[in-house]
């Protein structure tokens, strides 16, 4: 079983969470994780490995992809967070989850949303990535069910459209 | 009427938007009022008695719900096959994480502190833990021998085939655990209320198998059992038995405690006690002509089991069919076991025992034809199988398949001749080896022999009275596209927009038993049943002379609302029915094995570097005929994934085993393919069709997983001229068996010199 950090006394931790502000109460050490899941019951974002393995818990701390199974919930204290709840507006979501959707990025889904937060992450920094770069962009997400390849072809895909409008 | 081309087209996958948005609802996502959290107390000895479990102070058990063996109200068995593995072990303990006792209290966080606080000490029996401990049959486990099943397959006389033989080639050959690694883990909910019994809500490949085995637990009657399956994160076979397993635990504390209870494992948890891939080792003896002919031979292929029956038998059926690859054999003997050990057991994995056995088969034709001094593709092309030839079970090949064209194209596809001769040049100097490899195989789609007729599946299709078609069926989705094939097939027998079918959830109080979600058999069997089950409507609306043979969507809806008013319910179901022409002798293990076999021939590229010993897959070709392709984009997938999972399986995951125990039960040191991992895997399909399957579909998603593995220990092998034995081949174990090799050939040369 992963750590249950019960101990110590239950603090007042304020941050924003998909543009609201929050206000939680939580164990400082409780993972940001079990909080979005639990407190705000945001269970969009999923738990694969509990150790920062497989990005299936990915949510953007401050624009970073951050493995939200890592992070102790005092420590996103102030901070903005995204998770795949609060993102449908931006430009680039609707085009993702359509190529997903068209070239069969997703399977099971358990990953999916970790997944489409990192290939937008990526599409932002790089938005005409090679096939390196999305490899290289995706390594923190692990995927049981796709073997990658249609992953690859949905960013691709994404990355062609949005260049081409 | 319009015509539709709806089988055949990517569609996208019915439940990809809630997938693609998070809205999915996987069984974590979902809390009920008043819900308690339920974790597991297990094993830390391999085998031996429970003297006695004591609960440490510092932890308030009053606030806890406690069961144990004793608050089972039914049978303390988790129903499959034979009844052997118990839900919570009583007296003895038979492997590592073996579940002894349950916790469920409100507060979650209070569950790790108080699963350590309690402790059971035991009185040690000597545990097995090797296959070859239990085949020395000096300490029993399991039954009688230690063995829970075995099998002969006998064709021809083999023992007249050694002296025609110019060649009697020898080899053996072993694969390791896999772990199936879903990212979602097991996990389940239970409610209990007396009048209306348990419910169970859970990620599960298989309702029913969840349904059965809690009745027997529970004591309840099927009315009083109710399973739900939620979206599944992964499953692989990783949740055909075990969901049986933790439902019944979550159902023990729910009829305990009068309170929905959730168990969800974490990731250690999952990979620590649930099953594997079970390990093997095959032997071959093949007697082989001057020019490369196989005469016959003698396979012998044994399972390691581990500590329960759980579908070792099944597993162990399926490897054993399979065991003599796409080849004719004149004559052949294949002798097999699945034998006990005192791990956790091993249990259902895509392929199901068919990776291991043709694992070996493959390396095994590679040697074969070193000996006989042939190359790897000449000594495929004389032996493979051909119509009207029969398999080792003296099935008749009754489908065009032309292996040897199937082989060409894969070779021209993957540029093989030319780059067998660029790499023979390159690898002459420098630390990189380069090599190129070839496996062919096949893989049998549906039940067994008479598995189909047992199962005895039933699907439905209903329509309202807005013309909404929903079809009825058990077969879960976990990823690999039975909700949208099967509503594909529904729409494109009702000629009406894949818009207008849905498919209900799975749950056992709505949807009839269309068998388990297994064995490469939804696509091919439950959607040839979903297909007359449609056709039912149809004939039912047409036959009450509310609809033309012809007809519009609008009709059809005009059609369903004036039948449903006059005659209410509009429902078709469909049985299966076994082929007439089909035979299989159980006692003999002979006969028609399969309805259909898909078959592929796989090539892969790597190269080996002799500075790090690892080994990288630079291409992948993968070829397979799998009937009709019914959704293109989900069959590259499967393919795609299927090829993943074969390279995880030959070169990075191993299970490290300590005490019958997986010592390295975390993503972090057991290592599966990431992005960066993998090369281009290039999916080419064959269409030949199939009679058996809707609109000529044929199994597909196990197929995938039997190849890579051979065809990329061939390719090393190719690359180093080091016959590779065993997988996983992680660099230590390259850098091992090189290390040895050239031991081997310094002592030879040190031999041949003092002669």
């Amino acid at each position: 079983m992963n750590p249950s950090p019960e101990t110590g006394a239950k603090c007042e931790v304020l941050f924003t969470v998909n543009g609201e502000a929050k206000k939680v109460l939580a164990y400082p050490m409780e993972r940001l994780l079990d909080v979005l899941r639990h407190d705000l019951k945001l269970t969009g974002t999923k738990e694969g490995c509990g150790e920062g393995e497989c990005g299936s818990c990915s949510v953007l701390l401050d624009g970073m992809l951050v493995n939200s199974c890592l992070v102790p919930v005092a420590q996103a204290s102030g901070a903005s967070i995204v998770t795949i709840e609060g993102i449908s507006a931006h430009a680039l979501m609707r085009p993702l989850q359509e190529s997903f959707l068209g070239c069969g990025g997703a399977q099971c889904g358990i990953c999916t949303p970790g997944m489409i937060l990192a290939a937008l992450h990526l599409l932002e920094k790089k938005p005409e990535p090679t096939l390196a770069d999305i490899q290289e962009g995706l390594a923190g997400n692990l995927c049981r069910c796709t073997g990658y390849m249609q992953i690859f072809e949905a960013v691709a895909r994404t990355a062609r459209r949005s260049v081409a409008e | 009427m319009t015509v539709h081309h709806i089988v055949g087209a990517s569609v996208p996958r019915k439940e990809g938007w809630d997938k693609v948005t998070g809205a999915a609802r996987y069984v974590d996502d979902m809390t009920l009022p008043g819900m308690l959290y339920g974790a597991t107390v297990r094993s830390s000895a391999p085998r031996g008695t429970i003297k006695n479990i004591s609960f440490a102070s510092g932890v308030d058990w009053n606030d806890f719900v406690i069961v144990t063996a004793k608050d089972i109200p039914g049978k303390n068995c988790i129903a499959l096959i034979l009844d052997d593995q118990p839900c919570l072990a009583s007296e003895t303990v038979n492997h590592p994480e073996e579940p002894i006792l349950l916790l469920a209290h409100a507060d979650r966080h209070k569950l790790r502190k108080a699963v350590e606080a309690v402790s059971i000490e035991y009185e040690p029996l000597p545990p097995v833990q090797t296959m070859e401990e239990s085949e020395q049959q000096s300490t029993i486990i399991w039954g009688t021998d230690n063995t829970f099943k075995s099998y002969l397959v006998e064709k021809g006389n083999v023992d007249s085939v050694w002296k025609e033989a110019a060649h009697i080639v020898e080899g053996e050959y072993f694969t390791g655990a896999q772990e199936q690694l879903y990212i979602e883990n097991n996990g389940v909910i239970a409610a209990f209320e007396p009048e209306s019994g348990v419910t169970v809500w859970g990620s599960l490949q298989c309702p029913y198998y969840v349904h059965k085995a809690l009745m027997a637990l529970c004591g309840l009657t099927e009315e009083k059992v109710r399973v739900v399956q939620m979206e599944t994160g992964g499953a692989f076979g990783g949740k055909e038995e075990y969901p049986s397993m933790i439902a019944g635990h979550a159902a023990l504390l729910a009829i305990k405690s009068g309170k929905p209870v959730k168990i969800i494992y974490d990731r250690m948890e999952d990979m620590v006690a649930t099953t594997k891939r079970h390990p093997s080792r095959t032997r071959h003896r093949t007697a082989v002509s001057k020019e490369g002919k196989i005469l016959g031979g003698e396979i012998e292929f044994t399972i390691d089991g581990g500590a329960y029956a759980t579908l070792s038998s099944v597993v162990l059926s399926r490897g054993t069919i399979h065991a003599g690859g796409p080849y004719y054999w004149p004559s052949v003997r294949i002798r097999t076991k699945a034998v006990a050990t005192n791990t956790p057991p091993h249990g259902a994995f895509r392929g199901f025992g068919a990776p291991q056995s043709l694992f070996a088969m493959e390396r095994h034709m590679d040697r074969i034809a070193q000996v006989v001094g042939i190359s790897p593709v000449e000594i495929r092309r004389r032996n493979f199988l051909k119509p009207g030839q029969t398999t080792t079970t003296q099935q008749v090949i009754r489908e065009e398949i032309d292996l040897n064209h199937l082989l060409d194209r894969a070779l021209e596809l993957s540029d093989y001749a030319a780059k067998k001769k660029r790499f023979a040049e390159e690898n002459k100097t420098g630390p990189l080896k380069k090599g190129i490899g070839i496996a062919a195989f096949l893989h049998g789609a549906g039940f067994t022999g008479s598995g189909e007729r047992y199962l005895n599946s039933l699907v439905g299709v209903e329509a309202d009275a807005d013309g909404n078609v929903r079809v009825l069926v058990s077969s879960a989705e976990f990823g690999q596209g039975t909700n949208t094939v099967l509503c594909q097939i529904a729409a494109e027998e009702l000629s009406l927009p894949y818009e207008s079918v849905a498919i209900a959830q799975p749950d056992t109080t709505v949807v009839p038993n269309s068998g388990p979600t297994v064995a490469s058999r939804t696509a091919m069997i439950v959607g040839k049943l979903v297909q007359s089950a449609a056709k039912g409507i149809k004939q039912t609306l047409t036959k009450t002379g509310v609809l033309g043979d012809e007809y519009t969507a609008e009709q059809f809806r005009a059609a369903c609302r004036e039948y449903i008013a006059a005659r209410g319910a509009l429902k078709s179901y469909a049985r299966y029915e076994a082929p007439g022409d089909v035979f299989w002798d159980d006692e003999k293990y002979r006969g028609e094995a399969y309805a259909a076999f898909a078959w592929a021939v796989y090539v892969a590229e790597v190269t080996v570097d002799l500075t790090t010993y690892s080994v990288t897959v630079d291409d992948f070709v993968a070829l397979q005929e799998v009937g009709k392709v019914l959704n293109p984009v989900l069959a590259a997938g499967q393919i795609t994934g299927g090829v993943a999972q074969g390279i995880g399986f030959a070169l990075y995951e191993k299970v490290v085993w300590q005490n019958g125990r997986m010592i390295n039960n975390q993503m972090t040191n057991y290592i599966m393919p990431t992005s960066v991992d993998l090369p281009p895997i290039r999916v080419f399909f064959e269409e030949l069709g199939n009679v058996h399957g809707a609109h000529g579909a044929k199994g597909i998603g196990e197929l995938p997983m039997d190849g890579p593995a051979p065809a990329i220990v061939n390719a090393v092998d190719d690359a180093t001229g080091v016959p590779f034995r065993s997988i996983p081949l992680l660099p230590e174990d390259l850098f091992e068996a090189l290390r040895r090799e050239s031991l081997e050939q310094d002592a030879l040369s040190s031999a041949r010199g003092t002669l």
